[in-house]
């Protein structure tokens, strides 16, 4: 005891000798506790900030989302798109000095594909096999061409874990995982804190200036900006758009930012858990005049501060995978009546079923004034996540507001929601057509050839507006003037490569 | 004596059981389902299926009480579905967090009461006993979420003297852990200070009631220590009790005031888990503090019994 | 006294001079007490004709709008009257308050009237069922309860009416265990009196003023729970105004618009210091120690 207050004293006289030179620690405010420390398990939005300074990936992506590699070195598909030949880059290790060869590779590959209960096995349904072609190389098998497949190796189906330290750990890998990226894992206190280290054998060693980050979970937004601005913190995700004036007037504060590759909107639930019968669910005019009895800009000035991107697809309209002949509706409250008069009905009736956060019930309250002047009396039930996620699963809501975090290949926006057999299709929407066009674009490859079936599938599946889309989130990364070098990245990422704190 | 410890002992015994059930009921009873939860925005049915058999979320409930059972029987808590880590291992780091949050709120809560509780009885009746009064049922009155936030937006936001959350521990930097307690303590210790302090001040008037008081008084000053003293010894048996019976509250209050200030303890613990249906962690976690509140409240009983010989013959 | 006939007494007058009254008129803070309680029922009852808006209707123009001259209390995230919206969310505050302890009477009188005058194993039974759930935290139990039976006004009242029926349950039985032995009451036994008339003529009325005094101050802390189970999302459900739940979604406007976090939480405080001055003021005119 005496002696640990000692080491504490002196710590303490020589962090105020060395001054700030040593105080190079960045702390993050993240919105909530991350998960699973293990890419292969991980599920929440925040544990990828955190995997991202822990776990290099096979490709890497720029801000402007060109894709390039980061543990590769290189790759090649060949012409019947059913094999990919990746090469490993050389002389990478581990945290634990396990070399990361084209072994450690198709280990990590066939964990992801095999582990119980992963979240990435179905990112790495089409991979059939993986072989090693030399130490350097590896060669996937797939059961089908599958234009995706690169964009999820950028992600966590590409993070590189220690083969070494997930035999030896088992199940106890989440709580102190072991990857190839810039910092390693020091601790973690449940819902306190996780800090991590500089690696120092990293392969990319000078693209790392900083020496340590500190993740902390601090769910109130107003309190991660006053803990910001107060220095505690250097930089937090997902700051409230409405903070955002507070935040520019703040000299100390820099605000960089990136339009998300997400959504959000509004799913009707037309089918399940049987045939529904209200008009919203049976009546795609119905729907459409509630399209028209809301306004999208309103939404975005009232409940966002006008900071937000409205849109109208599943894409934000900065996308090159915008379909611009489908435009934003304006709001019409007189063909909106007119249409519910068409249909037959008064006044429609219906439930939007919202999670019980501030932000996502004020959207509802506005919602429900907006689309009350045309007509519909909407019930905003503000419904505790958990409870949510679970009415959601058995179809037993009209509509839920809810969105999507988004995916670098415009498939992983569209596919599961909009196809037939859908893991999140929960809503009940079926036409073969669609399904057959979303389907063939996971197998085409090249832009042009792949905007083409898009295009033909948007023009199907958003006239029926069971999924109205309504904005797209502009990620917001406040941090202080002395951190230098960041980026914002549209998937919302933190990265701390180039990152230097005076 | 020993049969009255006997007899209190075995009674702690089927209330515990029956918490035990409470526990497990309540907490499957809530809607959701944590494998639909923890499998994320892809919900991949794979992944929920496999979550469902890993942690036999399909047996039925019972089935699932009596494992349950089993594992504490063998001293294991088990390990929460969100993180993995061990729900025991998430007592014994969150425990200390809140029982210095609730050590400092006593502090805190002992400073005002006692000299308040002084004041209001040596001038009882007068204006001062009536501001005593109020003063106290003000602090019974405040929400303390609400107090935090008011908090929060002066002093952090507006003055900007002190950090708006987080925790640091003692041991690695007393100054700053201290910096960031003073205001959760501060609003935890409102309620209980109110409760001590009219303990005080009844005890107080009591002793002031006495006859040696006069005698006392005439000896001036020195004389006013022996009654404080003495109101002292007399207050003490109540407040270990109260202090016994409000760690219930001060757990309560420490939910809400952990939320607000961010401070990674046990309640903020709970309700993280009750949202994210982190049944092993819920579980465990309310156990645990549904056992210490029985054995704290067993333990005052037989401290009180071994003060007080009376009570352990005339108990009803 | 004049004549022979005693004049008959008014009723109101006897309750009005009796000594608890009397003892209650005399304290003068308990008295406002009771007064603000009054006003804020009256709030509540007359909310409609007291706000100056409807507390659910939106100007999207004027978005947390500092309080004016138009918004006494400002406007909210969507620019709802801040002002309109305290005086509506009294009612879901008092009636949280009298409904959830109402329930814990209903359930919890009975309970502790059983167990005290039969004793034995029934006694056995709902003491320990009585110890389990006051060994959990409150407002834990009240969470858990709550997020169980999903959130609504409704069910945050059943929940914490379950949470607070062991106070209940504990303080009858102690009631009736202090009148049973009494000398009167086996005397009463003695001349054949059978249960229900000893409970009627000599348990109940003992037990009134405790009962009555325990109430009035766990409305306070019901109040209290239900705003905080609001403020955690579990109480009342939006658009429809409560305390709590206005300061669920103030915390996040904490720099920008305080306005919306002030006033409920006064409301609140005020409201919960009534209840508990009233109360403390029926303890001391009940307390039969000081004269």
């Amino acid at each position: 005891m005496k002696r640990h207050l000692f080491r504490l004293l002196l710590g303490t006289a020589l962090v105020a000798l060395l001054g700030s030179a040593s105080a190079q620690t960045v702390r993050v405010g993240l919105a909530e506790d991350p998960d699973m420390l293990d890419p292969d398990l991980g599920r929440t939005y925040v544990g990828r900030i955190v995997f991202a300074s822990m776990c290099d990936k096979l490709f890497e992506i720029t801000p402007d989302l060109e894709i390039f590699p980061q543990l590769a070195s290189g790759y090649e598909v060949a012409d019947d798109g059913l094999s990919i030949t990746i090469d490993v880059r050389p002389g990478v290790v581990f945290h634990d000095g396990t070399p990361l060869d084209a072994d450690a590779v198709k280990y990590n590959l066939e964990r992801s594909k095999n582990l119980p209960g992963s979240n990435r096995a179905s990112e790495l349904a089409q991979v059939d096999a993986v072989t090693v072609v030399d130490d350097d190389t590896v060669r996937l098998d797939l059961s089908e061409p599958f234009a995706p497949l690169i964009a999820l190796l950028a992600d966590r189906s590409g993070m590189m874990i220690s083969p070494a330290a997930a035999e030896e750990l088992g199940e106890d890998f989440a709580r102190s995982p072991v990857c190839a990226g810039p910092f390693q894992f020091v601790e973690r206190v449940a819902q306190d804190r996780i800090t991590l280290e500089r690696f120092e054998d990293y392969w990319d060693a000078d693209a790392i200036a900083i020496d340590a980050v500190e993740f902390l979970p601090i769910p109130d937004t107003s309190v991660r900006l006053a803990n910001l601005q107060s220095g505690d913190l250097q930089i937090i995700e997902r700051a409230a758009p409405t903070d955002l004036g507070i935040i520019r007037d703040d000299p100390d504060l820099t605000l960089p930012s990136a339009a998300s590759l997400g959504y959000q909107g509004i799913t009707i639930n037309i089918a399940n858990p049987e045939q529904r019968d209200d008009p919203m669910a049976t009546d795609p005019r119905v729907r459409e005049a509630f399209e028209l009895a809301i306004d999208r800009t309103v939404i975005n000035d009232v409940v966002f501060g006008g900071e937000f991107i409205v849109g109208n697809q599943a894409v934000p309209p900065s996308s090159p995978w915008y379909v611009d002949d489908y435009p934003i509706a304006e709001r019409d409250v007189e063909r909106a009546r007119a249409l519910l008069d068409e249909a037959g009905y008064d006044r429609v009736a219906f439930e939007l079923m919202v999670a019980n956060n501030p932000q996502s019930v004020q959207l509802g309250e506005v919602v429900q004034a907006l689309a009350g002047e045309a007509g519909f009396d909407v019930t905003v039930r503000a419904t505790e996540f958990a409870t949510a996620l679970d009415l959601w699963e058995q179809g037993d809501y009209d509509a839920f507001q809810v969105g999507w975090s988004g995916r670098l290949d415009p498939d992983g926006n569209i596919h599961s929601f909009q196809t037939c057999e859908g893991n999140l299709n929960e809503h009940g929407v079926c036409d073969e057509e669609t399904s057959r066009l979303l389907n063939e674009a996971r197998v085409t490859s090249g832009f042009e050839a792949r905007y083409e079936l898009y295009e033909e599938a948007a023009m199907r599946y958003l006239p029926n507006r069971h999924v109205i889309y309504l904005y797209h989130q502009q990620l917001f990364f406040p941090h202080t003037a002395s951190m230098q070098g960041f980026d914002a990245y549209p998937d919302g990422i933190i990265r701390f490569q180039g990152v230097t704190v005076d | 004596m020993l049969p009255f410890v006997v007899q209190r002992v075995l009674t702690a015994i089927p209330t515990l059981a029956i918490v035990t059930v409470m526990v497990f009921g309540i907490q499957r009873s809530l809607p959701g389902d944590p494998a639909v939860i923890l499998a994320g925005e892809e919900q991949d049915p794979q992944v929920i299926a496999f979550i469902r058999e890993k942690y036999r979320l399909d047996e039925p409930v019972p089935v699932q009480y009596v494992a349950w059972l089993g594992q504490l029987a063998r001293g294991d808590l088990g390990v929460s579905m969100r993180t993995g880590e061990p729900v025991t291992s998430l007592i014994l780091t969150k425990l200390p967090v809140t029982v210095q949050l609730s050590l400092l709120s006593i502090l805190v809560a002992i400073l005002v009461a006692i000299p308040a509780g002084v004041i209001a009885a040596t001038r009882k009746n007068t204006g001062w006993d009536v501001a005593g009064t109020v003063v106290a049922l003000s602090g019974l009155s405040i929400p303390n979420f609400w107090l935090g936030i008011m908090l929060i937006l002066f002093v952090s936001v507006q003055l900007g003297w002190l950090p708006a959350s987080g925790y640091v521990p003692f041991f690695e930097d007393p100054v700053d852990n201290l910096r960031r307690m003073i205001m959760p303590a501060i609003v935890l210790g409102t309620g209980l200070a109110a409760v001590l302090m009219r303990q005080m001040r009844s005890s107080m008037l009591e002793v002031l009631s006495q006859d040696f008081v006069r005698t006392a008084t005439a000896k001036g000053a020195s004389g006013w220590t022996t009654i404080v003293r003495h109101a002292m010894r007399n207050a003490l048996i109540p407040v270990v009790t109260i202090l016994g019976l409000q760690l219930g509250t001060l757990l309560s209050g420490a939910v809400l005031t952990e939320q607000v200030f961010t401070i990674p303890g046990f309640g903020k613990l709970i309700v993280d888990a009750v949202f994210n249906r982190d049944y092993a962690v819920v579980q465990g976690v309310v156990l645990f503090t549904a056992t210490a509140y029985i054995v704290i409240n067993l333990a005052v009983d037989v401290l009180y019994a071994l003060l007080d010989p009376r009570i352990s013959g005339g108990r009803a | 006294m004049t004549g022979a006939v005693p004049r008959r007494i008014d009723p109101v007058v006897a309750w009005w001079t009796s000594r608890p009254m009397r003892r209650l008129r005399s304290r003068p803070i308990a008295l406002v007490g009771g007064v603000v309680v009054l006003a804020f029922v009256a709030l509540a009852v007359l909310a409609p004709w007291i706000a100056p808006y409807d507390p659910a209707a939106t100007d999207f123009l004027s978005v947390r709008d500092a309080p004016s001259g138009r918004y006494w209390f400002g406007t909210d995230e969507i620019g709802r009257d801040v002002l309109s919206r305290v005086v509506f969310g009294a009612r879901a505050s008092l009636i949280a308050g009298v409904i959830s302890v109402a329930i814990a009477l209903a359930a919890g009188v009975p309970l502790g009237l059983i167990a005290g005058f039969y004793g034995g194993w029934v006694d056995e039974v709902i003491m320990r069922i009585t110890d389990a759930l006051l060994s959990f935290p409150f407002l834990i139990l009240a969470v858990a309860l709550a997020a169980a039976l999903g959130p609504s006004l409704q069910n945050a009242m059943i929940a914490i009416g379950i949470a607070v029926t062991p106070t209940f349950v504990r303080l009858m039985r102690g009631q009736v265990l202090a009148v049973k032995n009494a000398e009167y009451v086996q005397a009463a036994r003695a001349l054949g009196a059978g249960d229900g008339r000893i409970l009627a003529r000599h348990v109940l009325p003992n037990a009134f003023a405790p009962i009555l005094v325990q109430a009035t101050v766990t409305i306070a802390q019901a109040i209290i729970a239900e705003s905080s189970l609001s403020f955690l999302g579990l109480g009342v459900q939006p658009p429809t105004p409560s305390w709590g739940g206005m300061l669920n979604t103030a915390k996040n406007f904490l720099v920008q618009a305080p306005w919306m976090a002030i006033w409920p939480g006064l409301s609140i405080f005020v409201t919960v210091l009534a209840f508990n001055l009233f109360g403390d003021g029926l303890r001391d005119a009940f307390d039969p120690r000081d004269a």
